[in-house]
């Protein structure tokens, strides 16, 4: 029975309801440190045993007397939240109404998610028996069994196989980046033997521009960068050694559990290498801020969950990163997994190796001692290393005392600043640091002794002079080429779950782990047990994450449409049974990569036609069913790099440092306070495949981001391909291109007949690897006889347009011929791959 | 299921999960839609104070400090501040204003003495005195004003509007950013389209050169040439669309014609003659301190009058940790007077009720002083101070000749009505007719929205 009074009560106002009016108080305010993870002084409020139980000092709720709540006397008072926004009057008023009326909890499901998940991705990849089929013939290996019948239940007919022209672009683009030359055209034509597209598919694999083309799409992953990005956005002078490292590597065919474990947990390897410490430099991706004034700790934890947000999307498949806040919405990922993911990388440290290119080792090792003496007797005759003891001694004192405002606080910040973060170093003793950074430290002392000792203390010391004669010193040092890599760091370093992702607010202490839904770890918690258990055959997910991915640049999506989400909440995989055939085709053959690109691109389903069929706009307009290969735009980099292709421009030179091509000069006048420089290369180096051009993070090359490039932030697997009018302009205006239809006009001029006919031909088969049909060359004609007319009347303009003559042809034929091979370079056809 | 691509766009009415497929769909994804509900605004022009103004020297008078001259701040507050400051000490000494302050227009808003262009439109103008950040550095700030995120990677709120209303002008670029002073932090990150397709990422017109990349033919190539290209590739490409049956060819073809129509339409966007003396004069454009600021203000205008959803004006830099007094009145100099004719022209043409106009840094600065360069006060500075800063708003939706929030006596934290960096962005997409909780995109495997997790519209704010 209810009482009136009480009735007249719950017309006037019903009181809060726990979930939808007081709960989210409690969230954002308080559970943070009194929830699930940790508990402030042992107060727990998200569940109503512990939250009616109190805290250490006692009961928080007393139900039916807010008055007497200790809740409300703090959060009415301002003393808690002890950060941040207080509570307002309307939310401390639902709290008293609440606890008024009782302080009901409902009954909330247990929040412990179940361990074992029936989702498809984390089961056991088992290798299929191939299916029955009614049309035997078509099929060229498994995967044409898997793909038609799948076709076959839904009485959809597989397209016939592209011309061969289409076919052998197609394939080239695919393997190599690059599109077939005229020669290689002809040849294939020609070759009427069985197993001719067999053989040029091995021509491709062996091509070491295989390794470009594929590098690019795992530096994608990895999101390479040659500069830290953020607002000083410092260049990374050898970051190109890890892309080097991975060309390499893929052109070896390495094996992806060696790749795997070579670039996790090269540093920790026997003997390491240099080659697999520049492997390690996959960690070094991950942006670094070294903007003034920041907490370094900030940006360094920033950086740890960045690697473990990377590793999980790489290899996993899964958006780890999203349980850094919060326990996983979808994925059986709980904050504390993430939180155990992220303690395998937070003793990492940035560390710069000497790692020597072929035939520099052995004159550098011979060189050293000397240099070596060399320094210590300049450095001891200036009185350096006494002054360098007192240094550390303030420093650390600084240290150890924060809070007074004087210059050598900031000198102890900046020491943290640099690279490879020196803190640590400085403070060893002298005889247990390593000598790399012994040398480093020394350097930076002489460099910046003035941040702690007076003008007249140094000036003393003569130490412009040593400066000066150091500067020397250090510039004859015997010459190493360096790599980034990583080390482990010289002491301990806790991990911590962060509540809300906060690196100030530190929940409970966690231990590296790998998350429960997974086969267990072997072997101790260290990073080379994690690389070697994310390769194991055990593991569900690797083998299917990669394989997947290559087939996504195949068909322009994977077998998985989301290819960096096999939780619950990507998509369903649209051929399970292939997808597991491939990733256990994968992990029966050594991990070798060109095996899986071998079967893909010798399958039917792969040299089908693209064309568009009325019959699957209905039924699969995704083609998810694979009825038909799909018209892919190219990615940014293979649109420069066809254009300089067809033009005859192209620097094929394979590895080295970044380049920086001719760009407008107001895109670098973007970067902070224009610091940002952009000394553009000169002789061969301008013609080099867009995999080279530098990336400047927070200003990058326009063409790059204009055409969908990542901005090399996150860790990224699935490009975009959009269309935009800023590319048109792009193609059509920017010098670059300009300058590639001006070569191109001219190969024509120089490598064809003079009819219009033939050089048409020639034009169309530089750039499409096919010859005009009669419309198109029609058509052609009549824009090419318009063109004709208007240069010969602005021999200006014909001139401008044929710069380089080819000592035979008029400037107003040469100015037609760059009109007509821009009219190419920008053709929709050229900008894909059919 | 897509039979043709206009059809289907017919078919979802504009809706807004149409835009989500605009990667697909290429241009297209630029036509106008409607917003969850009708908002008041159409257009936003973000006025970006690189730097961190200081709100203790424009907006927020605090006559009450002169007593604290030079002494530390009370100790609960240095407590407060520990750790969270980028340089000067928390017991640095306290720096009262130098400035005047006095009541302007009808609504009596305290305004300081160097800003009187600004102040006189004290009427149009929402001041926000208890604003408040995470990051008390710039490029975080920065990032978190723009993309509702310190993390770099998310799109710019100029993105995220274009995806959702989509674009009014048909020869000009939705999202257009223009750069005044020295470079922001921020870069290319305060106007990336993130994870949104491209198309929704800002264009940049460009103090020199050409004013978009590569807007200009090449060199001496002639219009005509250019127009014989586009009408050679047209044809082609219309073949290859029928060869090929592929529709999404259709948006190439008209990417580029809508390439030709920026090419002449830019230009004629930059051209000031028709513009009266009086405008020229009003923004200061041929006067030297104002010029640049004074252009950036014109163009702004010009641009929402051809449709131009969003106009990003980015002024660089109020960081201003020494020489204060100097490089504040520098910095007032060429930006006041633009700032109070842009209000003006605006609604004297009637189009300040359908543009949302904002002013404001990534945050504010510390009433204590900062000391870089000596003890003499004209070099003193101030640090950042994310807990307690003022901007304003003006314009569609948004009730002007009002002061939202309060800070306490030292300016350290806002007392009343905070409003943090999530509920600005929150209002603003209110009055552009969002609900903040749905404007959303899916990327890896998550729905993400500008403002996160976060975000209450400010309702004292609205009309």
């Amino acid at each position: 029975m209810i009482s009136g009074i009480a009735l007249i009560g719950l017309l006037a106002a019903a009181p809060p309801d726990f979930l939808r009016d007081v709960q989210p108080i409690l969230v954002k305010n308080c559970t943070g440190c009194h929830g699930e993870a940790v508990q402030s002084s042992g107060l727990r409020l998200d569940r109503a045993a512990d939250a009616l139980k109190g805290g250490y000092s006692g009961r928080a709720i007393e139900p039916g007397d807010p008055a007497s709540s200790k809740l409300i006397r703090m959060v009415a008072e301002g003393k808690m939240p002890p950060s941040g926004p207080k509570l307002t009057s309307g939310e401390v008023a639902t709290l008293k109404d609440w606890i008024a009326a009782g302080a009901v909890f409902p009954t909330l499901k247990p929040a412990a998610a179940p361990k074992q998940s029936s989702h498809w991705s984390f089961q056991p990849v088992r290798r299929p028996a191939e299916p029955p089929l009614r049309n035997t013939a078509w099929s060229r290996n498994a995967i044409d069994r898997f793909v038609l019948a799948r076709l076959e239940k839904e009485k959809i007919e597989p397209s016939p196989e592209a011309s061969r022209a289409k076919l052998l672009r197609r394939v080239s683009l695919d393997l190599t980046g690059l599109p077939p030359t005229p020669e290689d055209v002809e040849a294939f034509l020609a070759d009427n033997a069985a197993g001719a597209y067999e053989r040029a598919v091995e021509r491709l694999l062996n091509s070491p521009h295989y390794g470009e083309k594929w590098a690019r799409h795992w530096l994608d992953l990895a999101h390479y960068a040659d500069s830290d990005g953020y607002e000083k956005d410092s260049p990374r002078p050898y970051a190109w050694r890890y892309r080097q490292w991975v060309i390499d590597a893929l052109n070896r065919d390495m094996g992806f559990d060696r790749f795997t474990v070579e670039q996790l947990a090269g540093d920790l390897l026997p003997n390491p290498t240099p080659d697999q410490k520049a492997a390690a430099g996959f960690y070094r991706n991950s942006l670094t801020n070294r903007e003034g004034g920041v907490d370094t700790e900030e940006f360094r934890i920033a950086q740890v969950k960045d690697r473990a947000s990377t590793v999980g999307t790489t290899w996993l498949g899964l958006s780890v990163g999203c349980a850094e806040c919060h326990d996983h919405k979808f994925d059986p990922i709980s904050q504390r997994e993430f939180y155990s993911l992220f303690a395998f990388f937070n003793p990492l440290v940035d560390h710069d190796v000497e790692a020597p290119l072929p035939g520099e080792a052995g004159p550098w090792l011979a060189a050293r001692p000397g240099y070596e003496a060399s320094r210590r007797e300049m450095f001891a005759s200036y009185g350096g290393p006494e002054l360098m003891a007192e240094w550390r001694t303030r420093l650390l004192k600084a240290a150890d005392q924060p809070g007074n405002n004087d210059p050598v606080q900031f000198a102890w910040k900046y020491v943290g600043n640099l690279t490879n973060g020196l803190q640590p170093v400085l403070r060893m003793e002298e005889s247990q640091r390593p000598r790399e950074q012994r040398e480093q430290l020394t350097d930076y002392f002489i460099e910046r002794a003035s941040d702690v000792f007076s003008k007249e203390e140094l000036a003393l010391r003569d130490w412009k002079s040593l400066q000066k004669e150091w500067a020397a010193l250090t510039k004859s040092a015997p010459a190493v080429a360096m790599a980034q890599s990583v080390r482990q760091s010289f002491f301990p370093r806790p991990s911590h779950i962060l509540m809300r992702g906060d690196f100030r607010s530190r929940g409970v202490e966690v231990q590296a782990g790998t998350p429960a839904v997974l086969p267990p770890l072997e072997g101790e918690a260290n990073r080379l047990n994690l690389a070697r258990w994310l390769v194991s055959r055990r593991n569900p997910l690797t083998a299917r994450v990669t394989v997947n991915r290559l087939w996504q640049e195949y068909f322009g999506r994977g077998l998985v449409f989301t290819s960096e989400d096999f939780g619950t909440r990507g998509e369903a995989p649209s051929h399970p049974e292939l997808l597991d055939w491939l990733s256990s085709e994968l992990m029966d053959n050594g991990w070798r990569m060109k095996h899986i690109h071998r079967l893909i691109v010798n399958s039917a389903v792969y040299r089908q036609s693209s064309k568009v069929r009325q019959d699957l706009r209905e039924k699969d307009p995704d083609n998810r069913l694979l009825a038909r290969q799909a018209r892919l735009r190219l990615p940014a980099e293979l649109i420069r790099d066809s254009a300089l292709a067809a033009s005859g421009l192209l620097n094929p030179a394979i590895g080295g440092p970044g380049i920086r091509p001719p760009q407008p000069k107001g895109v670098t006048e973007l970067s902070y306070a224009n610091s940002v420089k952009w000394p553009e290369s000169t002789g061969p180096d301008r013609y080099r495949r867009g995999l080279y051009i530098f990336f400047q993070r927070t200003v990058p090359y326009p063409q790059l981001m204009t055409f969908d490039s990542p901005d090399a932030v996150l860790s990224c697997s699935r490009r975009q391909r959009s269309t935009t009018p800023l590319q048109a302009l792009n193609l059509l205006n920017d010098p670059v291109f300009l300058e590639a239809a001006q070569s191109l006009g001219v190969r024509l001029l120089r490598e064809s007949p003079p009819s219009f006919e033939q050089r048409l031909s020639h034009a169309f088969r530089l750039c499409l690897g096919r010859d005009p049909d009669p419309a198109e060359r029609a058509s052609l004609e009549r824009h090419y006889q318009k063109e004709l007319a208007l240069l010969e009347s602005n021999l200006d303009e014909a001139r401008y347009l044929y710069p380089q003559s080819d000592g035979a042809s008029t400037p107003a034929i040469g100015g037609t011929w760059t009109v007509m091979a821009r009219v190419l370079l920008n053709l929709d056809e050229f900008l894909h791959r059919e | 299921m897509i039979p043709t691509r206009r059809g289907f766009f017919q078919k979802c009415a504009g809706g807004l999960w149409a835009a989500a497929l605009a990667d697909r769909l290429g241009a297209e994804g630029m036509m106008p839609r409607q917003p969850h509900f009708p908002g008041k605004a159409k257009n936003i022009i973000f006025m970006f104070q690189e730097g961190g103004p200081s709100q203790l020297d424009l907006f927020d008078p605090k006559p009450g400090l002169g007593k604290y001259s030079g002494k530390p701040l009370p100790p609960e507050y240095v407590k407060f501040f520990e750790s969270k400051l980028a340089f000067a000490q928390p017991d640095a000494g306290i720096l009262p204003s130098p400035r005047t302050f006095k009541p302007w227009g009808q609504s009596g808003t305290e305004m300081a003495d160097w800003i009187p262009h600004t102040a006189a439109r004290a009427d149009d103008i929402c001041l926000i005195r208890s604003m408040h950040t995470d990051a008390f550095n710039h490029h975080p700030g920065q990032l978190l004003l723009f993309s509702g995120s310190m993390q770099f990677g998310r799109p710019s709120v100029g993105a995220w509007v274009t995806y959702g209303l989509g674009s009014e002008s048909q020869d000009l670029p939705g999202f257009v950013v223009l750069a005044s002073g020295r470079g922001t932090s921020g870069g290319v990150t305060n106007w990336t389209n993130g994870f949104l397709p491209s198309l929704y990422q800002g264009t940049v017109f460009r103090n020199s050169g050409d004013p978009i990349l590569y807007l200009s033919n090449p060199g001496q190539l002639s219009r005509q040439t250019q127009r014989t290209t586009l009408d050679a590739l047209k044809d082609l490409n219309e073949r290859h669309m029928e060869e090929t049956g592929e529709l999404d060819i259709a948006s190439r073809i008209s990417s580029y014609e809508l390439a030709f129509r920026m090419q002449t339409a830019a230009p004629g966007l930059l051209d000031f003659s028709k513009e009266t003396a009086a405008t020229r004069e009003a923004y200061g454009i041929d006067e030297k301190a104002t010029r640049s600021y004074g252009t950036n203000c014109l163009l702004a205008r010009r641009m929402v009058e051809r449709g131009v959803r969003f106009v990003m004006l980015a002024h660089a830099s109020w960081d201003d940790h020494t020489e204060l007094n100097k490089k504040l009145k520098e910095n007032c100099d060429a930006t006041d007077k633009p700032t109070g004719a842009l209000l003006a022209d605006l609604k004297q043409r009637g189009l300040l009720d359908s543009t949302l106009v904002v002013w404001c840094g990534e945050f504010g600065r510390t009433p204590m002083v900062e000391h870089r360069l000596g003890r003499d006060p004209d070099q003193g500075g101030r640090d950042h101070h994310p807990f307690a800063y003022s901007m304003w708003v003006a314009g569609g939706g948004i009730k002007g000749g009002q002061v939202v929030g309060k800070t306490d006596e030292f300016c350290m934290r806002a007392e009343e009505d905070p409003v943090h960096v999530h509920d600005l962005q929150a209002t603003l997409l209110h009055c552009l007719g969002f609900d903040h909780t749905r404007l959303t995109y899916r990327h890896l495997g998550r729905d993400f929205r500008l403002t996160d997790i976060h975000g209450n519209v400010v309702k004292k704010m609205l009309v």
